[in-house]
């Protein structure tokens, strides 16, 4: 099931061509989640080249859209860089996942590869990695064409941002919780696999509802995945 | 606030997002990592990608929502079974925006 919930690799395919079409999920889901980042920021006092700055230099969807908020609330900027951290702090675990899979790469790759890492990116990557597809050609085309959507996006909402009040995407904002769906599906390796996605669904959860707004993604998967752990060595004691 | 701290701001949230993204992948990816801590590592995608996409699907507007109108816990399911049975990656994708669309269309 892993393989096949990713798209069949076609032979004939150019790597460039085969990354387009892997990431057209993620780019009919962030056009528009930029187009309302560009919209809101334009709205929130920032200058249209900020807005366009902080989609290429910062990268990361919700945490622009937390800060935009700020921004309009006049948080202080120590406020806006500090939830940006907090935010964002998940990805450090995501770095480290793909960690195994990248030996062959040089440091300048690798420092390159991060900086346009994010949930989605993730998300394909490591179910590509998973199955040994690691060439850089392809990863890197899948990460800039993702950006590329990122700050499209965001152009549109600021050219935009005069007539247009209101983002309600017919259906487009729900290509990444799909995108999720299929990946997840894709990730559910073993038993062991499907429990730890059960316990980190629920306790993210119910630690978003008891108010962890900004960590409980992070606290859920690093409670989960050892959690996976203990059950591994348990398993494996028992039946030794 | 003015243009120039706005811009100082970014380049404060530009470094908080990197550093974090950069470290672990710079730092591990060479090295050879202890048994158990590869295995934690594995469990990492299915436990994060689990843990971003629930609570989207469960509590859209933050708090659970099992009744119809929360279309998109109930797209979930189609979603789901066609990536399940036709091994669609785009099937898939396709399947959820369309019965968002529709859930759109006919239950609000």
């Amino acid at each position: 099931m892993n393989s096949a919930t990713l798209p069949a690799a076609n032979r004939t395919e150019s790597p460039l061509a085969s990354a387009f079409r892997q990431a057209l999920p993620i780019i009919l889901g962030y056009v528009p989640v930029g187009f309302a980042y560009g919209v809101l920021a334009q709205k929130s006092g920032l200058s249209g080249i900020n807005t366009v700055l902080m989609s290429v230099l910062v990268f990361a969807g919700s945490a622009q859209l937390i800060a935009v908020g700020l921004f309009a609330a006049a948080a202080s900027p120590l406020t806006i860089v500090a939830t940006t951290f907090i935010v964002n702090l998940r990805h450090l675990l995501m770095s480290a996942a793909l960690a195994p899979y990248l030996r062959k790469w040089s440091k300048p790759q690798l420092a390159l590869f991060s900086y346009e890492m994010t949930d989605e990116t993730f998300a394909l990557h490591a179910g590509r990695f998973a199955k040994g597809e690691t060439a850089p050609l392809e990863t890197f085309g899948i990460n800039v064409i993702a950006q590329s959507a990122w700050v499209g996006g965001t152009v549109l909402g600021l050219a935009a941002s005069t007539l247009i009040t209101d983002v309600k995407p017919i259906g487009l904002d729900y290509a990444l919780p799909a995108m999720f769906i299929a990946l997840l599906l894709g990730q559910l390796k073993s038993r062991l696999h499907l429990l730890v996605a059960v316990t980190a669904g629920a306790l993210s959860t119910v630690l978003m509802l008891a108010g962890l707004s900004q960590s409980h993604v992070l606290a859920a998967t690093i409670l989960a995945a050892t959690l996976g752990l203990g059950a591994h060595a348990w398993t494996k004691r028992r039946s030794s | 606030m003015d243009q120039e701290t706005i811009f100082l701001t970014i380049l404060g949230m530009m470094a908080v997002t990197y550093i974090p993204r950069a470290l672990p992948v710079l730092a591990l990816a060479r090295r050879t990592l202890p048994e158990p801590v590869i295995r934690w590592l594995g469990f990492i995608p299915v436990a994060v990608l689990s843990a971003m996409l629930v609570p989207s699907l469960l509590a859209p507007e933050k708090i659970l929502d099992f009744s119809l109108r929360n279309i998109f816990l109930w797209a979930a399911v189609p979603t789901f079974l066609v990536c399940w049975k036709t091994r669609s990656f785009v099937g898939a994708v396709v399947t959820g925006m369309g019965c968002v669309a529709l859930g759109r269309l006919f239950l609000t």
